[in-house]
């Protein structure tokens, strides 16, 4: 089903008798499957409202993520938390919606300075499931009036609601930016280089590291923007800040340093290999323990963003790959069907915590329609 | 404002209540005297005043979650308190309730500069933060005008705000982990030191429920390297229309300023008056601040002068030193005391699109003359978050509730042109009755269904946020 309004999907939904799988463009199924007709959001698409000048962008939940980087790219700006594109790491196709961004909260490497897409979100409206129409939050960029509810739809991944329209804060794409390299280093020396950098006044957008780089070395990547001169002496201040970690080397070709960012961004290394996808949300610190930990378990690989506190892990196929005593979380992001079905997706949640979860589920989606299950 | 009957039956209970208090805490952490019990009547929105049935001022997680088991098996309303700085009426109790303050819960308890984060007890102020931290050049950005005194327990009940969160983000952009006891006494933790929830995000959604949704204990909080330096200039135009254009000119060449506050002339006066700051008497004046090394200070300030240039204005001052730089921001920093000075004030919060600013400006100033009371506004202009200043006499019959009148009237103005009742203060019980200009019924009914979840008896802050209509059935159940 392919309601075109807001209005024509609430009556799908006061109609339906069986379960709906929610999807934008269904390029990131993540979770647990769904047996149930497909409702997509699809057709509800364009931009609704942007000004520039406020730096406000209202669009239909539909609206594919390459139309709202086009219309802030004509005016120099841009999405602040650089939403990944799961096409290549869940081998799907269809164009990415601004829907599923934010049902997914998907943010990328610039999360750890700008914040992550809940953190840019100013409104929703979204339909429940009972079929109402549901607005919250705005386009002003300070809203405090009522719950935030806006940040509960962010990451509830189509089950408390069906997103219709979403507004956000953008920002300016600045003019100039660099890449710092060090090549060579070992996990806990590479997060301990980027504990550095973004402990410092230099307002670093990106650390990142790969055990195993494009050339097969391990690379940790820093990266800086802004204004050209700014850049330029804030490239130099690092240099001198990071200095004991080894030689440095400076890209700042756009198109390059864009492809090396792509690249975390979406975890290219774990594209077309086989295997089991793992994502870990850690403090920083723990990053190479449990890097260290993954690997005893049987991963493939492990790659660091977040200055160590995002891990991705590939490892062998149907395997629990929680270690014990884990503080934060981690999501199987790819795996068979009949692993999402035997092991969670999400990360199981203390009793009190899932009874307020389910809690949710049932007032916002009493008749339990809409992505039942995914979330647990 | 209208607050719910108090209910006899339970205020004929105090006696049981104090008892059974004082055997989960310290007798001195009781307070139940009604001489006593005063210093808990009001928040800063001092119009309004009723003493509690009894205050109590615990020492950790547990010693709450004993306090709250109590009060959920006796059906006593409970309202959590930090400072009592809340300008809606937030903390503001009833005669028959519980006020829990957390004002003695002030521990750090971890610093951690690896991961940039701090641990804090909620009782400990806002400003002690970042004074925690600041030995190793660490801050705490949101910054409430009020940072000394608010206490981050009010900061992560009401996502408030300050003058730099156009860069920084409000509470809820700095607020990565909580311990949370619910009302049926359960202690919860949710977030950590990591950076996004796993399942749903209940800290975002606990952060600005106004303490409804549960009583928050601990706080693990981002801290930020500060900045190399910063630096203000200061500009004024004969025009609101011009300023509000030079503001967003600013914005879509690229830079972002860390903050943008604007001030109209009654405002200007009032605090030159008062403070003496050598403002020039212009219809608009602006405070752009930025931030970095030197050369990266003059090369944004460079983009930024040469578009106030362009828009012809009054005066352009730049700051060659930190006395100038203090100068410039002195009057703004003053600006409440000064119209404080004048009158007995009402500081509304609402939030507009930018590009509404110069319309809703002149609208204020033709309903001021309408209701014969003078407003001035100083504001937040990066984000659009206006904070107009209504003066009025408390001692005149009737002024109050004028006052109150015109200031609804801005805040249904504020929806209208696309913008919500409140950017930073929050809704308490000062906007409680405005909610259904800004909200359907069904999308208040959807948050009251979330405080449903947390507190299903309904008797955390029972009286706030929603009309009390709406809210009056399950208040009552
Ligand atoms: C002069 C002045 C200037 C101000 N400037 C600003 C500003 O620039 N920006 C801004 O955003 N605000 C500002 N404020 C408003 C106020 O300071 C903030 O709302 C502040 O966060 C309130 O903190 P508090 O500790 O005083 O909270 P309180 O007033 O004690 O309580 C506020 C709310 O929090 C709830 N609460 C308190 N403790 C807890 C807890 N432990 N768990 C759950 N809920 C709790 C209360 O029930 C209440 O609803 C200003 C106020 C004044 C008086």
């Amino acid at each position: 089903m392919k309601p075109v309004s807001e209005s024509e999907l609430s009556e799908m939904i006061v109609a339906a008798e069986g379960p709906f799988r929610v999807v934008g463009g269904d390029t990131r199924p993540v979770g647990r499957v769904v047996d149930g007709d497909v409702l997509s959001t699809a057709q509800m698409s364009g931009v609704v409202d942007y000004e520039p000048g406020a730096l406000t962008l209202v669009a239909q939940a539909g609206t594919p993520v390459s139309e709202i980087k086009r219309r802030l790219a004509a005016e120099g700006q841009r999405l602040p938390f650089e939403p990944m594109d799961h096409r290549g790491l869940l081998g799907t196709s269809g164009e990415p919606t601004i829907g599923g961004v934010v049902a997914a909260n998907v943010s990328g490497p610039r999360r750890v300075q700008a914040g992550a897409c809940r953190d840019f979100l100013l409104g929703v409206r979204f339909v429940d499931g009972m079929g109402r129409v549901l607005k919250n939050g705005g386009r002003v960029m300070k809203n405090v009036t009522g719950y935030d509810l806006v940040k509960l739809m962010a990451g509830s991944r189509g089950t408390l609601g069906v997103l219709t329209e979403v507004s956000f804060k953008v920002l300016p794409t600045p003019p100039s930016r660099a890449v710092l390299l060090i090549e060579g280093l070992d996990d806990t020396r590479a997060v301990a280089a980027m504990t550095r950098a973004l402990g410092s006044p230099f307002e670093v957008t990106g650390a990142a590291h790969m055990p195993v780089g494009m050339d097969g070395d391990p690379v940790t990547m820093i990266r800086i923007e802004g204004f050209t001169d700014s850049v330029e002496y804030r490239v130099g201040r690092l240099r001198d800040l990071l200095s004991e970690f080894g030689a440095i080397t400076v890209e700042t070709d756009p198109e390059r340093t864009a492809a090396g960012w792509r690249w975390v961004r979406d975890v290219e290394a774990f594209h077309e290999r086989a295997g089991d996808v793992w994502r870990y949300s850690v403090k920083p610190s723990d990053g190479p323990a449990l890097g260290e930990a993954l690997r005893e378990m049987g991963a493939v690989a492990v790659l660091y963003d977040w200055g160590g506190g995002l891990v991705w892990a590939l490892t062998p196929q149907g395997a629990d790959m929680r270690p014990a005593g884990l503080r934060g979380h981690a999501t199987l992001v790819r795996a068979s069907e009949e692993t999402r079905a035997r092991l969670p997706v999400f990360h199981p949640e203390p009793l009190a915590i899932q009874k307020i979860s389910q809690g949710l589920r049932d007032r916002f989606d009493p008749k339990g329609i809409l992505n039942p299950g995914l979330m647990g | 404002m209208q607050m719910p009957e108090p209910d006899a039956q339970l205020m004929a209970r105090k006696p049981e209540l104090v008892t059974r208090l004082r055997e989960v805490l310290p007798d001195d952490a009781v307070i139940f005297e009604e001489a006593e019990t005063r210093a808990y009547e009001c928040d800063a929105l001092t119009a309004y005043r009723c003493p509690p049935l009894a205050a109590v001022l615990p020492s950790n997680t547990e010693e709450v979650a004993a306090v709250l088991r109590i009060c959920h098996e006796m059906g006593v309303p409970v309202v959590p308190r930090g400072a009592g700085t809340s300008l809606a009426g937030g903390s503001l109790p009833t005669a028959d309730s519980l006020i829990l303050g957390v004002a003695r819960m002030n521990e750090v308890l971890d610093v951690d500069y690896d991961n940039r984060s701090i641990r804090v007890q909620t009782g400990r102020t806002n400003l002690s933060v970042s004074g925690a931290v600041e030995e190793e050049e660490f801050f705490y950005a949101p910054d409430p005008s009020s940072q000394l005194a608010c206490a981050i327990a009010g900061n992560i009940a009401m996502n408030s705000g300050g003058a730099h969160c156009l860069k920084y983000g409000v509470t809820t952009n700095n607020l990565l982990g909580v311990t949370m006891v619910t009302m049926q006494g359960d202690v919860i933790e949710i977030g950590g030191a990591h950076l996004d929830a796993a399942g749903y995000d209940l800290l975002g959604l606990i952060c600005g429920s106004e303490g409804q949704l549960g009583v928050v204990t601990e706080a693990t909080l981002r801290i930020l390297r500060k900045p190399e330096g910063a630096r203000p200039v200061l500009m004024g135009y004969d025009s609101n229309e011009v300023a509000g254009q030079v503001v967003s000119d600013i914005i879509k060449a690229g830079v972002l300023p860390v903050a943008i506050e604007f001030m109209d002339r009654p405002c200007i006066r009032a605090t030159e008056a008062f403070a003496g700051a050598g403002y020039p008497d212009c219809e608009a004046l602006l405070i752009v601040e930025v931030e970095g090394s030197d050369a990266e200070i003059d090369e944004q300030l460079g983009v930024i002068l040469q578009i106030a240039r362009k828009h012809n204005p009054v005066e352009l001052r730049e700051s060659g030193s930190a006395e100038e730089s203090a100068k410039i921001w002195l009057g703004r920093k003053s600006a409440f005391g000064a119209m404080g000075q004048i009158n007995d004030y009402m500081c509304l919060d609402g939030t507009i699109p930018v590009s509404q600013l110069p319309y809703v400006l002149r609208r204020i100033g033709e309903m001021s003359k309408e209701y014969g009371l003078d407003v001035g506004n100083v504001f937040h202009a990066g984000d659009g978050n206006m904070h107009p200043l209504i003066l009025f006499d408390a001692n005149k019959p009737g002024d109050l509730e004028l006052c109150e009148a015109f200031g609804a009237d801005i805040l249904r103005l504020c929806v209208e042109v696309g913008g919500c009742l409140t950017g930073e203060h929050g809704v308490g019980i000062e906007k409680r009755d405005l909610m259904v200009d800004q909200f359907a019924p069904d999308d208040l009914e959807i948050q009251m269904a979330v405080k449903d979840v947390f507190d299903p008896a309904w008797l955390l802050n029972p009286a706030k946020v929603f009309p009390l209509e709406a809210s009056a059935e399950r208040r009552a159940a």
